[in-house]
């Protein structure tokens, strides 16, 4: 497999390959806790470091695993670090582990990870992978915070509501209400409103990228006096 | 069009889809006649405001897909998707709710999917049910109180107002629930002569709602006169929600006897003009009556066991669900051919 450079990996994680708009892995704790900002963050930090220790220690011992054997070590080493992860939301932000729940442990089963320790962990040296790891991640938690944001404005009417319970006492204050009598639109807030918000984000990624393809198209320079293959006449 | 449109053999000429749809509008009129008698005018306002928002939001889509826009907006589909928007949402609902159902209508359950023929889902019930998981204050208080109405009518400027004003509950003096929800919500507690003293029930069945389910079924009878529906759809719908009341629900101190299922909910604009769409109807005459019955079924176990009072669009929307899989199971023998065989492998296969 050719090496990937470090723009690549970056460029892949961010926007080219998002595990979010492009693999859509993930989508379980994807559209169950994007309710608001706050959770979508919460979340979104655990799977990173998640992703980017999993990454790591698949990396450290992929020349002493044997094949036959990586998917049971791959899930043992996500299950250890999804462990660290829910120990320390417990210890640091209780409240907000309370309020995401069965999602943490969770993030066992989260492909998104595993994909990555499979198909790129474990054919790269450590550095990259840890990169790898931590733009994939950085990609998954912007497409969640963008989800609940849509979610959380829409169906609440509220932007970064509760950001104390991540951010402690200095965040206390950042709550927005842009209307003030805003009805709550309890469509957004369930299940069916994370499944179209997440389809239109992905059209809209999609459109983005025809756009700047067409764009690229249409900048081919045609040189003055170069022939049309067969037609007769000049380009003007 | 390159393409020109011909008819069966055996049909005198082509019916054109926006000729239809000018005929189920027409056959929509006694129900819409019989709702503004009752219950005031606002489910009139509601009929124009969805139609015209309906066709207007089409309009811009079409824009947006670079569709020829005169030649899909002549069809008259979207049209007929506000009217039936504003045929079923509450009569009082205020504008923004009922804007909120059109654009989920036309925008997302519609143009999105393809347009005219490609979508899954009854446009008219993904935007009903969807204002309705939204908004449950305002869908389920606005319906007018007709024994009030008949008294002290708001007139028409008044209730043009009501909507206006966009609140979710403004006018607790002549909204109330629909009878089946009131049915539902008091028999626990009481006995069936008790529940059925309350006004909403008049003397009949239920007050107002037996007439407008009358000339919903008038106007469906009409349709199937014209043959621009087959008789499987509504048939299956009506004996399946019969049957199930009858083998369930006999006993009306406990649940909501067979006549009010019938004629107290939406009952006859589901059978006969939401359930009959085309699009996301099944396609076979054997397909339709499975569909039909289970729409029916369904009905029964929402509206008895479930959180919703009435559930028409539900049942239509997980019908929807399941037409592919009825299609794929219910092909008609093709003239000259055997039946294809479908499902487990069996003797004639390999």
């Amino acid at each position: 497999m050719a090496t990937k450079s470090n723009s690549e990996i970056i460029r892949d994680g961010l926007w080219t390959n998002n595990p979010a708009l492009v693999q859509v892995l993930g989508l379980c704790p994807l559209l169950a806790v994007t309710s608001t900002v706050v959770n979508a963050i919460g979340l979104g930090l655990a799977t990173l470091l998640v992703l980017m220790g999993s990454n790591l220690a698949v990396s450290l011992i992929r020349n002493f695993v044997s094949e036959s054997v990586r998917l049971p070590a791959f899930v043992m080493i996500i299950a250890s670090f999804v462990t660290c992860a829910e120990l320390l939301m417990q210890a640091f932000t209780y409240e907000l582990y309370q309020i995401l729940g069965i999602f943490i442990p969770l993030i066992v089963t989260n492909c998104a990870i595993l994909g990555r320790a499979d198909a790129f962990a474990s054919k790269n040296p450590p550095l990259p992978a840890l990169l790898d790891g931590f733009m994939m991640g950085l990609g998954f938690l912007f497409v969640l915070i963008a989800l609940g944001g849509i979610r959380e404005l829409v169906g609440q009417g509220t932007l970064f509501v509760d950001m104390d319970l991540l951010l402690g006492p200095m965040a206390s204050g950042w709550a927005i209400r842009p209307l003030e009598s805003y009805p709550d639109v309890l469509f957004m807030v369930l299940p069916p409103g994370a499944f179209i918000g997440l389809g239109l984000l992905i059209a809209l990624k999609n459109g983005i990228d025809n756009q700047i393809k067409a764009r690229r198209a249409a900048v081919q320079p045609v040189e003055a006096g170069s022939k049309r293959v067969r037609v007769t006449g000049n380009v003007s | 069009m390159a393409l020109a449109q011909q008819s069966s053999p055996h049909a005198r000429r082509a019916r054109s889809t926006s000729n239809v749809m000018l005929w189920v509008m027409l056959a929509s009129l006694p129900g819409l006649l019989a709702q503004v008698v009752f219950f005031g005018w606002g489910n009139l306002i509601n009929v124009i405001w969805c139609m015209a928002l309906a066709v207007g939001a089409e309009a811009a889509m079409l824009r947006l897909r670079k569709r020829p826009i005169k030649f899909f907006l002549r069809d008259n589909t979207a049209a007929v998707t506000g009217l039936l928007l504003g045929l079923s949402l509450p009569p009082l609902v205020p504008f923004w709710v009922s804007a909120i159902a059109v654009l989920a209508a036309i925008v997302l359950a519609k143009q999105l999917y393809g347009g005219l023929g490609s979508n899954p889902f009854n446009p008219a019930m993904v935007g009903y049910a969807l204002v309705l998981i939204s908004f449950p204050v305002a869908m389920t208080t606005n319906w007018a109180e007709p024994g009030l109405l008949w008294e002290n009518a708001p007139g028409l400027w008044d209730t043009l107002n009501i909507i206006a004003s966009g609140q979710q509950s403004a006018v607790d003096a002549f909204t109330m629930a629909t009878p089946l929800d009131h049915y539902k919500h008091n028999i626990s507690s009481r006995t069936a002569t008790e529940v059925l003293q309350h006004p909403t029930f008049g003397d009949g069945v239920a007050k107002g709602w037996e007439w407008v389910n009358a000339g919903f079924l008038a106007g469906g009878l009409l349709l199937l006169w014209m043959r621009l529906i087959t008789w499987h759809i509504p048939v299956s719908f009506l004996a399946g929600l019969a049957i199930m009341s009858l083998a369930f629900g006999s006993n009306a101190d406990l649940y909501a006897p067979l006549s009010m299922h019938l004629l107290a909910g939406g009952t006859m604009l589901g059978a006969f003009f939401i359930a009959t769409d085309p699009v996301s109807a099944a396609t076979s005459h054997q397909g339709k009556l499975i569909y039909g019955a289970g729409i029916g079924v369904l009905i029964y176990l929402i509206r008895t066991w479930g959180d919703y009072p009435d559930a028409v669009a539900f049942a239509v929307l997980l019908m929807n669900f399941a037409v592919p899989f009825i299609d794929y199971y219910t092909p008609p023998r093709t003239y000259g051919h055997h039946k294809p065989r479908r499902g487990l492998p069996g003797k004639n296969q390999g």
